[in-house]
């Protein structure tokens, strides 16, 4: 945190292109300090420490100190976030214990961006310049809480929502969200009947919904890709106004996966194209992250009991194909092929 | 009660989750291991490539050269003569084509040369006299590691200089004369006593009258193998030892305008490639078998046909006269070998050279009680000590691939069980890391980065002068060849356990110091272990 920070994020990340084992991962011990990621140094503000009760590997947990520390970085650790409630605020906060290292309120389940809203306006009455983050799961960001969060955008309250979307009501027991992809099964979309699992042609992609309203920065991100991750909050902390990012967070527990398997399914979201990662500035998508190794999206479902009735007997079921079809659209939708370079 | 003394609203102090040891949960722990990377696993030297390469990649040259030194005091040579079978198990061949290890080693070997980076003496004199026999690479690695223990090696060299075959087999345009003298100085200037024209003939007296408290030799094969060729009076056969060493001295080999070399190594292949260069307008090698069981390397054929050398496959001389040759086809049969068909050919040739291997010179041993002999060599266990206690031997008089890098390992390793010798005890080998094959790490996170080419001097150039055919690649080559290095096995600071970590259970001590697992926390998910890019975690169950 004392260091100065010599290069803008992404003069940061063409400079590290240069560097064969330095370009993808956290730290790179060839380049100086503050070329390197928050999480890289020894002093990142562990915001989330240790001791909590996520699941092992959860994606979760894992994202927010990633995000939460980027912040902090940005804001010189000036800080207060908000919680819906979900994973992140019981396993984080079970009474008498916290592992937030920044103040942090919790009110309900779905008036998180409400709450924000208000703490921003009290800091502005204050006269004081510490900033706010509201933060939830994908069911208190994309479902009870979207009425509040549609009013933050509309009013561009000074605020950065982050949802960390793990795609269920996951710390009620693996319920469906408007979050949950096609044929997933959770616990209120059995594998069972003739469509087992979540059904398609539902839902919704909060992240569109979000540059429709036309806010100033709106982008996604992935626990598999730190760096671009980074630099999105420290980007959206450099700007004033309603902003949002939601971070693909796997969850062992809920897509039934292993523990270590966390950044990898993460990753082959990514690269399959069923998570698009791009950002938007006032309306408009500016850039999308290309798609580096390019995997079906067999590769990412195989690896996940809810999705294993879609390989029973040991052929693919035609919904496999229908995935594939969705990545697809999405790399074409964003232009997720290519050199990043023509970007 | 804490709460008694917060402001309004303020229920709980930040992090106290840090009371609730997590590691309870755990039913298997990470733990940072070192695994073998396969680059030195085939390194006949020994060398720890990645070692010293994650001191080149760092800018560090002179910590890189020193890193290597410890295994192999010739790295100028290596980085020329050594076939490189590092190279062909890199990992990295896998993700695109390997590290160019030896082009690296070669930049470190003759950066050392023009700063004048000398050896570190050692700290102790032990008063050992050890007696070396042959300063051919095996002698002068014995010596090297020798002298670094401590010890007082002697060489006596039958010859005039030093380098054994790196001087009179091997072509300068492979080798330049420079470039060894400088590598042997430096081992001159460690303490290692050479003594030139001084063929030891008789073992057990040389080290009677020296008062050697040990003895290893190296002296080479050297005699040329021949074959029964009916040949005319006026025929001009020679052999291709004979005609590399006389490369070396005032008068050069006159071997005439069409030269005919009769074997398939890569000897066969200096032979032609030097008599080329000599002036001669055809040189022809003729080789009983195809070129897929030449014994040669793929690449020293390629850059002998690129000059114009010329190959007859499957075909044997029947005969030699003066001016032509005989040649009878062959054909491979159904287990491979060679047989002749009774189809004859006449070849021109001004001379002949026969390049069909060579063996030991074994008489200096004559008298000493309990050597052993298989095949021509000298029989020596994995300590490379012979029979006969206290006198070892190795490098192309041993079982051997008879490789110049072998032969420096044949050196290492003898130097170190002479030293356990003298002490009265025997060399151990530290057991062996598990293998870091390809499958142990996580390639995600290696940029994409294929092997820079080391610039080739024209072809004209080198058909007609003795000039290095292969040239050295420039600093800026050589930091990005380094950084090709995958640190197989082994940490590289790369910082993903520290931040993958969903419990912050990974402690980072701090540049070169590594990292540590805080099992107070650790739930053992294995996320780090999953994402270390190099294998350099390992998950092991707890005993519960
Ligand atoms: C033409 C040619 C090209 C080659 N090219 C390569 C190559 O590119 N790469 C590679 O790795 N290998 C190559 N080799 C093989 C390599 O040179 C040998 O394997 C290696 O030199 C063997 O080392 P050594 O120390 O055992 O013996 P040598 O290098 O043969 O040295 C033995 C020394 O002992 C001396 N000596 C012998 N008898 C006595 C005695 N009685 N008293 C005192 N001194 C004695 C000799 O004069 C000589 O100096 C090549 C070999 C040849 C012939
Ligand atoms: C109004 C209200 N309804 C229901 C709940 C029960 N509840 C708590 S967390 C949760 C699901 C949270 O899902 P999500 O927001 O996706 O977060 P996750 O746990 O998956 O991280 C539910 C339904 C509640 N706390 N309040
Ligand atoms: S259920 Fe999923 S999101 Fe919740 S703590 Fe466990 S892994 Fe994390
Ligand atoms: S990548 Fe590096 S450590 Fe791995 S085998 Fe190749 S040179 Fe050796
Ligand atoms: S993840 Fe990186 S820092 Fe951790 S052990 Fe592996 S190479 Fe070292
Ligand atoms: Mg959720």
């Amino acid at each position: 945190m004392t260091q100065a920070k010599t290069l803008q994020p992404d003069e940061a990340r063409q400079k590290l292109k240069f560097y064969q084992k330095g370009t993808f991962t956290v730290g790179n011990r060839l380049v100086s300090e503050d070329e390197r990621s928050v999480q890289a140094s020894e002093d990142r503000s562990n915001a989330l420490t240790s001791g909590h009760r996520a699941c092992q590997g959860c994606g979760e947990a894992l994202g927010a100190r990633y995000a939460i520390d980027a912040a902090m970085r940005a804001t010189d650790s000036d800080l207060i976030a908000v919680n819906a409630t979900g994973c992140l605020e019981v396993f984080t906060t079970p009474y008498p214990e916290t592992s937030w290292q920044l103040p942090w309120l919790h009110s309900l389940f779905g008036n998180a961006a409400a709450v924000a809203t208000g703490v921003a306006a009290a800091m502005r009455v204050k006269k004081k310049k510490t900033r706010v983050i509201a933060q939830g799961g994908d069911g208190g960001t994309t479902d009870i809480g979207f009425q509040c969060l549609s009013g933050m955008f509309e009013r561009n309250d000074d605020v950065l929502y982050i949802c960390y979307d793990n795609e269920g009501y996951m710390n009620t027991g693996v319920q469906r969200s408007s979050a949950t992809p096609p044929a997933a099964r959770t616990a209120t979309t059995p594998a069972v009947g003739p469509a087992p699992g979540n059904v398609f042609g539902t839902g919704k992609f909060l992240p569109k919904i979000a540059v429709a309203h036309n806010i100033p920065y709106v982008a996604t991100a992935t626990v598999a890709d730190l760096h671009d991750l980074e630099r999105k909050v420290l980007k959206a902390m450099s700007i004033h106004g309603a902003r949002y990012i939601q971070i693909n967070v796997p969850c062992p527990l809920g897509w039934g996966a292993a523990s270590c398997d966390t950044i990898k399914l993460a990753r082959l979201a990514v690269e399959s194209g069923l998570y698009p990662i791009f950002e938007a500035e006032h309306g408009r998508v500016t850039s999308a992250r290309k798609i580096r190794k390019q995997v079906p999206v067999r590769d990412y479902l195989k690896l996940q009991k809810r999705f294993a009735h879609l390989f029973r007997d040991g052929v693919d079921d035609p919904r496999v194909a229908r995935l594939q079809a969705i990545c697809d659209a999405h790399i074409a939708e964003y232009g997720l092929l290519g050199d990043e370079d023509e970007a | 009660m804490k709460t008694m003394d917060h402001d309004f609203a303020i229920t709980l102090d930040v992090g106290t989750s840090l009371a609730n040891h997590t590691g309870s949960w755990r039913t298997v722990r990470p733990i940072y291991v070192h695994r073998l990377p396969p680059c030195n696993d085939a390194c006949p030297a020994g060398e720890d490539i990645q070692g010293w390469l994650s001191f080149a990649e760092a800018g560090d040259y002179e910590a890189a050269w020193r890193a290597l030194t410890k295994n192999n005091p010739l790295p100028a040579v290596m980085g020329r003569v050594c076939y490189h079978p590092c190279e062909r198990a890199c990992n990295r061949a896998h993700i695109d084509s390997a590290v160019g290890i030896n082009s690296v080693e070669r930049f470190l070997g003759d950066m050392a040369i023009a700063k004048g980076w000398r050896f570190t003496p050692p700290a102790q004199k032990s008063g050992k006299k050890v007696l070396i026999v042959g300063a051919g690479p095996a002698g002068l690695s014995a010596a090297y590691h020798l002298a670094l223990f401590g010890h007082s090696p002697t060489i006596h060299e039958a010859g005039p200089a030093p380098g054994g075959m790196m001087r009179f087999g091997i072509p300068k345009y492979r080798l330049p004369r420079d470039i060894l003298d400088a590598e042997v100085a430096r081992l001159a200037d460690l303490g290692v006593r050479i003594e030139y024209n001084s063929k030891v003939s008789d073992l057990q007296t040389t080290m009677r009258e020296g008062g050697y408290d040990a003895a290893f030799l190296a002296v080479g094969a050297h005699i040329a193998k021949r074959a029964y060729i009916p040949a005319g009076e006026a025929a001009k056969v020679l052999d291709a030892v004979q005609v590399l060493r006389s490369m070396e001295g005032e008068d050069k080999p006159l071997l005439g305008r069409r030269v005919v070399v009769y074997g398939g190594g890569n000897t066969a292949l200096d032979v032609a490639r030097t008599a080329k260069r000599l002036g001669a307008e055809e040189a022809i090698i003729v080789y009983r078998r195809t070129r897929e069981k030449m014994p040669a390397h793929d690449f020293e054929l390629e850059e002998a046909l690129e000059e114009g050398v010329m190959m007859k496959w499957l075909s044997t001389i029947k005969n030699v006269e003066a001016g032509a040759i005989t040649v009878e086809k062959m054909k491979l049969d159904e287990k491979g070998f060679p047989q002749p068909t009774g189809e004859f050919e006449t070849l021109e040739a001004d001379s002949v050279v026969l390049a069909l291997g060579q063996d030991v010179d074994l008489s200096l041993l004559n008298g000493v009680p309990g050597l052993e002999m298989m095949d021509g060599v000298v029989h020596v266990g994995p300590d490379m000590m012979t029979g006969a206690r206290g006198i070892f031997a190795g490098g192309d008089m041993a079982p051997s691939q008879r490789t110049v890098t072998v032969a420096i390992g044949h050196g290492k390793r003898a130097a170190r069980s002479i030293d356990a010798f003298l002490r009265g005890e025997t060399f151990a080998s530290p057991p062996r890391h598990e293998l870091a094959s390809f499958d142990r790490l996580n390639t995600w996170y290696y940029g994409e980065a294929p092997k820079t080419m080391r610039p080739m001097l024209e072809i004209a150039r080198r058909s007609a002068t003795f000039e290095e055919v292969v040239q050295g690649l420039d600093e800026n080559n050589a930091l990005y060849e380094a950084r090709r290095c995958l640190s197989c096995g082994n940490c590289f600071e790369c910082d993903n356990c520290y931040g993958v970590c969903p419990d912050n259970a990974v402690i980072k001590l701090g540049p070169g110091k590594g990292f540590e697992f805080n099992y107070d926390f650790c739930k053992g998910c294995g996320l780090c272990a999953s994402e270390c890019p190099c294998g350099a975690i390992a998950m092991v169950a707890e005993e519960i």
